[in-house]
């Protein structure tokens, strides 16, 4: 059998350097307030763009139970705020959307 | 153990569920696919430990398939998870007060799940709470891939499918609480739909840095936009 060693440890470094460094060097740093502003921003723009990437990219037969699992944990979190309760709700709800 | 590091300990463990309920049966689907592109047990299990990163996993799975050289993978998996700079920049401001030995090992474990859990958590962040976060993520990670590589056939494919929608589900169910507390970011959050709609639709950007670059792009605009009349909250 091939070794992926080589492949194994470059897609780590490359993968593990950009997720360190900006914590060794941000860390501890007074930041300008507008930059400081636009890196609190980033969790809403990440996840926005995260899920609706994976509406976007999903295959059609998968399309709608994603669709579906998205907004129904959505709806729950919103009106009950427990997160492992919206995740099953989601889960459940995909799954009946698959086998229908 | 003291009392503050238990409670810190069980409040990591409990925010770290769903991540753990949403990378198992991804990092099954993982080990399964690998077995069956003739990589053996031990080289999949790296792939989870060293790379640790799902979506550039399977890229890489279909990559080695296609008989694309080590270097390509690389870059591509460059790309795809450049965005996590974006995510440990942002952390960097809650971990303030971090003692910096401790940070490489905190680098280590931030990837889209455990960013999402880590930067809309209510409390200040600690060291314990971090490392019970990242720690039980990985590890359902790399055991999923070994169980997936021994005995993924018995698991069926559509219940894989809708477990793994769970992650999509995290994402959603972290965001939309947020949207009650602060109306503006129910509108920093359409806004950024729309301009990755825009974006992808345009198709002129490979993936990874279609999403380095919605990230840049939708950030900078809400600084332009709710920046005027708000004041930058301390966390």
């Amino acid at each position: 059998m091939k070794s992926y060693l080589p492949l194994i440890i470059g897609m780590g470094l490359v993968t593990y350097i950009p997720r360190l460094a900006p914590l060794l060097f941000l860390t501890n740093k007074e930041l300008n307030p507008k930059l400081k502003q636009f890196l609190q921003f980033i969790p809403y723009t990440s996840l926005s763009i995260l899920i609706v990437r994976g509406v976007l990219t999903s295959t059609s037969d998968m399309l709608l139970p994603t669709f579906v699992g998205i907004a129904l944990a959505g709806i729950v979190a919103y009106f009950k705020s427990n997160l492992v309760l919206s995740v099953l709700v989601a889960i459940a709800a995909s799954f009946v959307v698959i086998n229908i | 153990m003291d009392m503050e590091l238990k409670t810190k300990i069980k409040e990591g463990t409990i925010a770290a569920l769903p991540v753990v309920l949403g990378y198992l049966p991804v990092a099954i689907a993982f080990g399964l696919l690998s077995k069956n592109s003739g990589i053996s047990l031990g080289d999949t299990g790296m792939f989870s430990m060293f790379v640790y990163a799902g979506a550039s996993q399977f890229m890489a799975l279909d990559l080695i398939n296609a008989g694309v050289s080590a270097g390509s993978i690389i870059l591509a998996t460059f790309l795809l998870n450049l965005r996590h700079m974006m995510m440990t920049a942002s952390l960097s401001i809650k971990l303030k007060d971090v003692k910096k030995p401790l940070l490489p090992t905190i680098a280590y474990g931030v990837t889209d799940e455990t960013f999402s859990v880590l930067s809309f958590n209510k409390e200040k962040l600690t060291v314990p709470f971090v490392l019970s976060v990242n720690i039980l993520s990985n590890l359902s990670w790399v055991a999923g891939t070994f169980i997936g590589y021994l005995m993924g056939e018995i698991i069926p494919s559509s219940l894989q499918s809708s477990l793994s929608i769970g992650l999509y589900a995290m994402f959603a169910a972290l965001l939309f609480p947020q949207f009650k507390t602060e109306k503006s970011t129910l509108y920093l959050s359409i806004l950024t739909a729309i301009v990755y709609i825009l974006i992808y639709s345009t198709n002129l950007f490979t993936s990874g840095w279609d999403i380095i670059i919605g990230i840049i792009i939708s950030s900078a605009l809400g600084v332009i936009i709710f920046n005027r009349n708000e004041e930058v909250k301390e966390n």
